[in-house]
């Protein structure tokens, strides 16, 4: 049974995207049982040692997060001037980071409560790691607001607690609206994600062959025995759980728009930024999702549970959102026309032309052309094609947070003030240590725990269908043949 | 195969998880609010003096004016701490040679000050201007407690930035006529009325404010 190999179980490739009338796309290829599926899955986590693949990977993991270490602790002990911030431009790349983070994780809420209460089946082949990703991406990005503000160990002063001061953070603020949906999100996440593991760690822990991994994984399946009882529950709590993230989807990076749309500065007090913000992070979180499923289905083999259809589908995904995005690119220049706004006009012919024009052309050829080619259906079904788009879009959408964070304060109102923004190393050893922090978190977790929904994708296998009828047989009848 | 479950005996463990699932974060809460204040941390400081000087004998007893010895406390931000003369000007000729003065004596045959500690301090970035408080009705005592009992001062308030805005938001208590400012028994809380506080309040002109850069300049 340790022998299985993902993509010759059964020992036919099926293509999967390609729409057949009548009837539903396989979404899990090669595979008839579902000891088969619990097998394949578990094997990651059983396996005594890992891929060599996944040992390089996670060396230069382990790497980039020593830097990070070595770059906030210098932060820490030396104060934000190691940065390369200073009037007028306040925020650069603390700021830009703290919203790509948070805009990567937004994909697996979407995936995990949106497209669970939409009914989208291929959701069960990702959901689990698009969730580890949004919890490890929201990680990262709660780094950067807590080293940011300089005196770090006042740091709870975030939070309204009462204190010798009778000082409370400002209510009217979007920075404090922020700490609020961010600690939200992380946490509603965080329970989400926990809550559909339980079913699938207690599989590991009925397998597992080590007392460390029986007491380990027994501990964290707290109990789980699968009685009618228990899945009855499972199920209303995770739908629960669903309608509880969906509105998070869309209010978390609301609110980080707020951050800038609420402030006066030209540029940044936009009326389309939540919308747009919203559609750029689900953008970028897909593309993220894309970036990771294919080199960890190539890793540990899971070609026949994340197939090409879900391949297929976050592209058509990322198509889409990155049409919103390139639509809402367009209508802040319009507007910037139509308002006959004076500051206006100029912060957005300013955006494109003025000394940051690579950083603005970058993001639109990333941003706005990129997403375009995924209307070829032989682009949005060739592996190393969208691994490379996909590698541009999180480039593309990084620059999109920089050039409206930074164009923006680089040239506000006042000309004399105007300063060009250049980073120390200090700035791109932190964005850089953020990445290995992210990626240290996702290897551990792919090599320690089931990174498919076992438990889920059952439930869209056609085993799993009363009506069941592949082999002729109807269900509780011997297999005879008898088409009656 | 033995798989790990919970024992029986751990049921009985859930409503206590529950119970300190909820109170843990109101606990944290509290813990921060009055174990960090310097309610707890500072009041109560009391270290020990290089000299065995008596605020009980000196301002109590003898009655002795707090302005004979702080000197500057109505004309400048900082209340001075006597020199070694200030003490000699009396102990030139009152028991010169007790065995308690010597570190005064030695302090002023080497020129080099006495070393007080420093009991009711503010930190370094908060601006405090004593003589806008003294000129304009805010008593000794109402920031350094009865001086005039303590054998050893005492740090008597929290001298915390609430405790400060307290009395900025609502001046009218602890209002007093300039006359009986170093008076550390008068309490106008009793001496006077109500209407007589906002009268005062209006006299001295007093409009406390409130924005971050009174203090922190």
């Amino acid at each position: 049974m340790s022998s299985i190999r993902a993509d010759q179980v059964g020992g036919r490739i099926v293509d999967n995207t390609t729409e057949v009338p009548g009837t539903r796309a396989p979404l899990v290829l090669n595979m008839t049982t579902f000891g088969q599926v619990t097998a394949q899955v578990s094997k990651v986590s059983e396996a005594g040692r890992a891929p060599l693949a996944w040992y390089v990977a996670f060396a230069g993991s382990l790497g980039l997060l020593g830097l990070l270490g070595v770059c906030v602790l210098y932060l820490i002990f030396t104060g934000v001037g190691v940065w390369g911030l200073n009037t007028p431009v306040a925020w650069a790349y603390d700021i830009t980071n703290f919203v790509f983070w948070v805009g990567i994780g937004h994909a697996g809420t979407l995936i995990s409560a949106i497209l669970f209460l939409f009914r989208q089946k291929w959701r069960t082949g990702i959901n689990r790691f698009a969730e580890a990703m949004t919890i490890f991406a929201v990680m990262c990005a709660g780094i950067f607001p807590g080293i940011h503000v300089g005196r770090v160990w006042v740091v709870y002063w975030l939070f309204p607690l009462p204190n010798q001061m009778e000082m409370w953070p400002q209510f009217r603020s979007p920075l404090l609206w922020d700490v609020f949906a961010v600690s939200t999100y992380f946490t509603v996440s965080l329970l989400f994600w926990y809550t559909g593991l339980i079913p699938d760690l207690a599989t590991l822990r009925d397998r597992a062959k080590g007392r460390l991994q029986q007491v380990a994984y027994g501990l964290f399946a707290l109990g789980w025995r699968g009685s009618n009882r228990h899945w009855h529950r499972y199920e209303r709590a995770y739908l629960l759980l669903a309608a509880l993230s969906t509105p998070l989807v869309l209010s978390v990076h609301s609110v980080v728009s707020f951050d800038f749309a609420v402030s006066q500065l030209p540029g940044w007090h936009t009326t389309i930024f939540p919308p747009y913000f919203v559609a750029g992070a689900i953008f970028s979180g897909f593309a993220m999702v894309v970036t990771l499923a294919v080199p960890a289905r190539e890793m540990f083999g899971l070609k026949n549970l994340i197939t090409l259809r879900h391949l297929d589908n976050m592209n058509k995904v990322i198509l889409v959102t990155g049409s919103m995005v390139g639509y809402a690119y367009a209508m802040e220049f319009f507007i910037a026309w139509y308002s006959g706004a004076l500051y206006e006009k100029f912060a957005f012919v300013n955006r494109a032309f003025g000394q940051y024009w690579w950083a603005y052309l970058l993001m639109v050829s990333c941003n706005v052309i990129t997403p375009q080619l995924f209307w070829f259906k032989a682009i949005r079904t060739s592996i190393p094609l969208m691994f490379f788009l996909s590698l541009v879009v999180n480039v593309g959408m990084w620059f999109e947070r920089f050039v409206i964070i930074v164009s923006s304060l680089a040239n506000d109102f006042l000309p004399s003030s105007w300063e060009f923004f250049t980073p120390t190393w200090v700035d791109i050893g932190t964005m850089a240590g953020a990445f290995g922090l992210f990626f240290t978190l996702f290897l551990l977790f792919c090599r320690f725990l089931p990174m498919i929904a076992m438990a889920e994708v059952k439930m869209v296998m056609p085993a799993a269908d009363p009506h069941h009828d592949e082999d002729g047989h109807h269900h509780g009848t011997p297999a005879t043949g008898d088409p009656s | 195969m033995s798989r790990f479950l919970f024992p029986r005996w751990s049921n009985a463990l859930l409503p206590a998880l529950a119970v300190v699932g909820a109170l843990l974060p109101l606990y944290v809460v509290m813990f921060v609010a009055y174990g960090f204040s310097p309610k707890t941390l500072e009041v109560g400081y009391q270290p020990t003096q290089p000299v065995p000087f008596s605020h009980a004998l000196h301002a109590g007893e003898l009655g002795m004016d707090c302005r004979y010895c702080h000197n500057t406390v109505e004309s400048a931000a900082h209340a001075a701490v006597p020199p070694t003369q200030t003490c000699m000007n009396c102990h030139t000729a009152v028991r010169p040679e007790s065995r308690k003065l010597a570190p005064i004596k030695q302090s002023y045959e080497s020129g080099l000050p006495v070393e007080w500690v420093w009991v009711n301090r503010i930190a370094d970035y908060a601006y405090f201007d004593h003589s806008a408080h003294v000129n304009r009705g805010v008593g000794c005592v109402e920031c350094h407690g009865r001086i005039d009992q303590m054998e050893v001062v005492t740090r008597h308030e929290p001298l915390s930035m609430g405790w400060c805005l307290d009395c900025h938001r609502n001046p009218v208590d602890n209002l007093r006529p300039v006359s009986e400012i170093t008076n550390l028994a008068y309490d106008q809380r009793t001496e006077l009325t109500y209407e007589e506080r906002v009268a005062l309040k209006d006299l001295y002109h007093i409009n406390p404010s409130e924005n971050c850069s009174t203090c922190h300049r």
